[in-house]
């Protein structure tokens, strides 16, 4: 999922300082369950804002909504007929929901409530770490499994550097190495032979480095 | 016992104060309560494991919004008490009521009068 974390509170209320109609949209997905910006977060942040604005004395209308997805028309749809009532949006989406609002809503100014920071895993309640960056070029059937390209803080694609420690990564002695991780895992697969395989030079262009990026499927598209 | 506490004090019952959510305490504070506090088991005896704790927690994260809006922090508060100990009950509700009574009424509260008005 896309893990996000919410903006303190003194920065959205900056950025929402000169309108007096806001709604606060929130989304179930990917920020309902890094518990960021779901319905929860988007109740306690309309409430919260609320009560910042009564308290100083300004009369300011602030509803909320939260739709099932950002990052797609059907659901988006959903506030057209509502949308002109409001002088700003807050979206508590990851970054993608937020642009999304902003085309499809275009003379209407949309805040972001949440900071978007990286593709991971729950690892338990209330800790998220980062899993993958979207390279475009998927390299984890030689990895067994683990990625070196969002793991490894250099990147690294045939084996560890010098400053890996005890299995911990020189960066953070607290995060796991990644390629120690993989030979850990080729290990216990019992394929540590391919850990001898140099892996060809990885094509970035694929990954940001190349641009802005979109996929187009004509099977599909209609 | 009968013993008498603050009339002010309304109870509002749950199975454990791990029910307690963080929005309950803001919209208490939004429907203009002066203050709110949270009287759960005490630590290390949830029947549910750690409800206190979560409770706790989510008062911690209620005081620091409240004290960001300018309501102040203080008008919330986590207690931990056993259901056999009315009197320390009744010397918690002193004691919140006494503190809030200190700090004045709910500045939201008095915001929306004087905008009605």
């Amino acid at each position: 999922m896309i893990v996000a974390k919410q903006k303190p509170l003194e920065e959205i209320i900056e950025e929402l300082q000169d309108y007096t109609k806001i709604l606060v949209a929130g989304c179930n997905e990917c920020v309902t369950v890094c518990e960021a910006g779901g319905k929860k977060e988007t109740a306690i942040l309309a409430s919260s804002l609320r009560m910042y604005f009564l308290n100083q004395g300004k009369d300011v209308k602030i509803d909320e909504v939260t739709l099932e997805r950002q990052c797609d028309h059907e659901y988006l749809e959903e506030i057209r007929k509502v949308i002109g009532s409001y002088e700003a949006i807050l979206s508590l989406a990851c970054g993608v929901g937020v642009q999304f609002m902003a085309e499809k809503y275009f003379s209407v100014p949309v805040f972001p409530g949440v900071d978007t920071c990286f593709m991971g895993v729950t690892e338990e309640r209330g800790v998220w770490s980062e899993r993958c960056q979207g390279c475009g070029q998927c390299i984890l059937a030689r990895t067994a499994g683990i990625c070196p390209v969002s793991r490894c803080a250099k990147r690294l694609l045939n084996g560890p550097c010098g400053g890996s420690t005890k299995g911990k990564c020189e960066i953070d002695k607290e995060l796991d190495c990644a390629w120690q991780i993989i030979i850990d895992r080729l290990k216990e697969l019992g394929k540590l032979e391919q850990y001898e395989q140099l892996s060809p030079i990885k094509d970035w262009s694929t990954e940001r480095a190349g641009g802005p990026r979109k996929i187009t499927r004509e099977d599909i598209r209609q | 016992m009968r013993l008498q506490y603050p009339p002010n004090v309304k109870i509002i019952c749950l199975p454990c104060t791990g029910k307690v959510d963080l929005i309950h305490i803001l919209r208490a504070f939004e429907k203009g309560a002066d203050g709110v506090y949270v009287a759960g088991c005490l630590e290390g005896a949830c029947q549910f494991g750690n409800g206190n704790i979560k409770a706790r927690k989510r008062v911690e994260q209620a005081k620091n919004i409240l004290e960001k809006v300018g309501i102040g922090g203080e008008r919330v508060q986590m207690y931990n008490l056993s259901s056999s100990e009315a009197p320390r009950f009744v010397e918690i509700a002193k004691e919140m009521t006494e503190k809030i009574t200190a700090m004045g009424p709910n500045p939201i509260k008095m915001a929306k009068k004087k905008m009605a008005a």
